[in-house]
Order: structure tokens, then C-alpha cells, then sequence
């Protein structure tokens, strides 16, 4: 469903992303991992077309997110990082918006918003302005509104971030729910994350992918490895 | 179209959930109603029309219509909901249509809020109200001009408080291009054409003609052209983010 391929992406002189290539069916869970500023949220910044590649291709479902923006997007649900969202808007009122510039309306809109409130357990704060909610609600509010057209791809940026361990278990099993029947990718620097909810992990560092593989392939103890193969960022490498 | 409905939707919206509409609808009121009567001198000038009403809308503007637009892309920037809307399957036009029309619209209510300023003319006197309705119409493309300059504002800062100052610096020169006081000190340097040249970029100048009664083509071509340009500069903005 995702296809990248060679991508860069430079800010000035610094490449942020430097060559990335890799694939992601449907079905599989592929978890992106690096240290901060990695070039991690770049790369997930181009396969939803926020930002345009330097060079190098990201097409999603056969459609290049450069030639042909719209088809692409269509086929994206996307958690930005820090989940942002529309504060002074209610979160029926917040998914509604997202349903409505998703060609959605009348039944097929209240179903989708619907089935989104239901998967990310969003029932008892419908009606409540988004700035009055937890970090939780607040984050499956923005997790609901990438889901709310049930589309074959994901993209989540960091979606654990913040959350508290009774919340990430939840979240993790969502993904991993969801990966049977879509292309997921998120982020993380969690690395139990991988164990509990990637058939694939990619590990990036300073923009070139170190190593991927699954969770068993890349070896055991996880940090360990992370460790070894990527640098902290007070080396100047 | 339907895209751009519903960007314009949310962001009228956003106007009326927020106290800014109301402070903005009540400032707004006050500030004309002062002008006209006040320092205008309404009822000392005997004569029915809205000269004393409208002669002040390009100063009045000149800080309300960036109050009004100086948070439409600063604040998608500053809350990161930039990302969320420029990653749904829209163009970039149909938002910066959408956030455009919703903000001109909600300044359109507020003018059409002054109507008791016309009621008040038609009352003590016979005004000519195609001329009245001329000056509304000038008055809403003139706040549309500023409007747009100041969505190109925003969209290059994530900070309100720089937004609202560029654009009122751009919008104060859009009036003193044509301030007679400016005309009159170029004069001892400058050929008539020149100045000329300089007035034709003023708003002052194609608001003249609503004033007094006369839609003309060019002033109407001017103000659009105006916030063409200017909404065409953001999209240029927003696309090198």
C-alpha cells in the first residue's frame, strides 16, 4: 500500500531524511523507530504530503502523493504528532469536520462518527470542548478523527505519547486490531511497543534506515540493540 | 465547493464559539457609532446621507479587520492543526477559500449590524439609499482587501501579535498611497502622473466612488484584484512551509 522510495528530504543544508526505502502492505504493522529527531515525523510528514520531498517518490495505494495529492490523502488516516486538533470545537463537532471534508454526509457521516466514538471510547465526552480534555481523550479524539473514514492506511505519529500505561495497552491493541485489515505505520521510541503490536520494526537513525526486520530478527534484549546501532545525540557522527 | 462550505463552516463557527465575535460585533458598533455621530458629526451636518458613516471605515478597519484575520493560518500553525487540514484530501485553495469567506462573511454581519445608522438617515431625512447601499457594498469589498492582505499575513507567522501588526502596516500604506495629506506633501517633488500612479494603488481612491453612489467596474476590478493577489501570495506562503 506504501511504496517510498530514495526519499530526502533536506532543511538548508541538513538532511532530515537522507535515502529512505521501504514497503507496507496491507496487514502488516510496521513500527518506525529512532532516537529523537531521527527524521522519523519527516518521513511520516511526506507519506501524508504535509511536506513535499526534496527527492525520491512516496506513492500510497498506486497513487503518488506528489502527482496526485487528493487520491493519496483519501486513502490516509493520520494522528499527527502532539495530536493536534480544533480545541475550541466539540468532539462530535471535531469528528463531524473531519467526516464532512472526507466526502462524508447525512447517514454514511453519522455512521462513520459513530463507529469511530465507539472504537476509541469516546461515548462519555461527545459533547465536551476538546480543550477541557485529558491528554487521553484528547489524543483518541485525534486517533478517532484518522480512523473516521476507515481508511486502508494509517499513519500515527507517536500515538502512545503521553498517554498513561492503562491507555497505551489500549491504544497498542487498537493498532494491532487494525493492522490485520490496513497498512500501519507509527512511530515510537518505546521499544516494548514493538514486541507488543509491530509484525515489523524500521529503525532509523540521522535519517538512514540502521536496521528493520521483525521483532525477532532484530535481536534480543531490544534496547540493547537499539543501543548499539544508533548514536546518542551528543555525537557528532 | 463542498470542501470549501464546510472549512467555512468551522471557521465562522470558531468565531461564534470564542468571545471574539461578540467583542469584535460590540467594539465595532461602539467605534462606528462614535464616529459617525460624534466625531463625525452626524446631525450638525444637515444632510441625509452616510458620508459621516462611511468616510471613517478605512481607518476604523485599519485595526479591526486584523484583529478579525490575524488568527486564521497563526493559529493552525501555532496548535499544529495546520498538519491535520493540510493532510485531508482538499486542496490548499479550498482552505484558504474557506477560512477566507468565513471571516469576510462574519465582517459583512457586523456592517449589515449597522443598519440603524441608514434607519436613522431615513428617518430625519430623504437619503438617497441606492448611494447607501453603494457605500455598503464598497465598504465590505474595502474590509475584504484588508481581510485578504491580512490572511497573507498570518499564514507567514505562527505568532498573532507580528500578524496583526504586519498587516496593519501593509493596509496603513493601502491608505496613505491616496491620503490627501501624503498626495499633497508629493506634490513639491513628484509629477501629477506619478502621484497619480501612486493614489490608483490606494484604497481611499476606489472607495471614493461607492461614497458617492457609483459602482464602477474598475473599483470593483481593483478591490478583487486586490485580494486575489493576496490570497494567491498566501497559497505561495502555505505551500513552502
Amino acid at each position: 500500500m506504501i511504496k517510498i522510495e530514495n526519499l530526502m528530504k533536506a532543511f538548508g543544508a541538513k538532511r532530515a531524511v537522507d535515502g529512505i526505502s521501504f514497503n507496507v502492505e496491507r496487514g502488516e504493522v510496521v513500527g518506525f523507530l529512532g532516537p529523537n529527531g531521527s527524521g522519523k515525523s519527516t518521513t511520516m510528514r511526506m507519506i501524508t504530503g504535509y511536506y513535499a520531498p526534496t527527492s525520491g517518490t512516496v506513492s500510497v495505494g498506486g497513487h503518488d502523493v506528489v502527482e496526485s495529492p487528493l487520491a493519496a490523502k483519501r486513502l490516509i488516516g493520520y494522528l499527527p504528532e502532539n495530536a493536534a486538533a480544533y480545541t475550541d470545537m466539540t468532539v462530535r463537532g471535531f469528528l463531524e469536520f473531519a467526516a464532512e471534508l472526507r466526502g462524508l454526509s447525512g447517514a454514511a457521516k453519522r455512521k462513520a462518527v459513530g463507529r469511530a466514538v465507539e472504537r476509541c471510547f469516546l461515548a462519555s465526552v461527545l459533547h465536551q470542548s476538546i480543550d477541557t480534555l485529558s491528554k487521553g481523550f484528547r489524543h483518541r479524539t485525534c486517533l478517532a478523527q484518522a480512523l473516521i473514514h476507515d481508511p486502508a492506511v494509517l499513519v500515527l505519529d507517536e500515538p502512545t505519547d503521553g498517554l498513561d500505561p492503562n491507555q497505551k495497552h489500549e491504544v497498542r491493541n487498537l493498532i494491532k486490531e487494525l493492522g490485520r485489515s490496513k497498512a500501519v505505520v507509527f512511530s515510537t521510541h518505546i521499544l516494548e511497543e514493538v514486541d507488543a503490536a509491530c509484525t515489523r520494526a524500521i529503525i532509523i537513525d540521522r535519517g538512514k534506515i540502521v536496521a528493520q526486520g521483525t521483532p525477532d530478527e532484530l535481536g534480543r534484549p531490544l534496547d540493547e540493540v537499539f543501543r548499539r546501532i544508533t548514536l546518542p545525540d551528543t555525537v557528532n557522527a | 465547493m463542498n470542501s470549501i462550505l464546510v472549512i467555512a463552516k468551522r471557521e465562522l463557527g470558531s468565531y461564534f464559539t470564542s468571545p471574539v465575535a461578540y467583542v469584535f460585533l460590540v467594539i465595532f458598533l461602539l467605534l462606528t457609532g462614535f464616529f459617525t455621530f460624534t466625531a463625525g458629526q452626524f446631525f450638525e451636518r444637515g444632510e441625509a446621507s452616510l458620508g459621516a458613516f462611511f468616510g471613517w471605515h478605512p481607518w476604523l478597519y485599519l485595526v479591526l479587520v486584523p484583529a478579525v484575520g490575524m488568527r486564521l493560518w497563526a493559529e493552525e500553525r501555532r496548535s499544529g492543526t495546520l498538519e491535520l487540514l493540510m493532510t485531508m484530501p482538499i486542496t490548499p485553495w479550498q482552505a484558504i477559500l474557506g477560512k477566507f469567506l468565513a471571516s469576510w462573511i462574519f465582517l459583512g454581519v457586523a456592517l449589515v449590524l449597522t443598519f440603524p445608522v441608514a434607519v436613522t438617515a431615513n428617518v430625519l431625512g430623504n437619503p438617497d439609499n441606492g448611494m447607501i447601499c453603494a457605500g455598503y457594498l464598497g465598504s465590505w469589498f474595502l474590509a475584504g482587501a484588508y481581510l485578504a492582505l491580512t490572511c497573507l499575513t498570518s499564514a507567514m507567522t505562527r505568532n498573532q501579535v507580528v500578524a496583526f501588526i504586519l498587516s496593519v502596516v501593509a493596509c496603513l500604506f493601502l491608505i496613505l498611497a491616496g491620503f490627501n495629506p501624503v498626495t499633497d506633501l508629493m506634490v513639491r517633488w513628484a509629477s501629477p502622473a506619478f502621484i497619480d500612479t501612486v493614489a490608483a494603488f490606494s484604497v481611499v481612491t476606489h472607495f471614493d466612488g461607492f461614497q458617492k453612489g457609483v459602482i464602477d467596474s474598475r473599483d470593483l476590478l481593483y478591490f478583487l484584484s486586490v485580494i486575489g493577489f493576496a490570497l494567491f501570495a498566501t497559497s505561495i506562503v502555505l505551500r513552502n512551509r
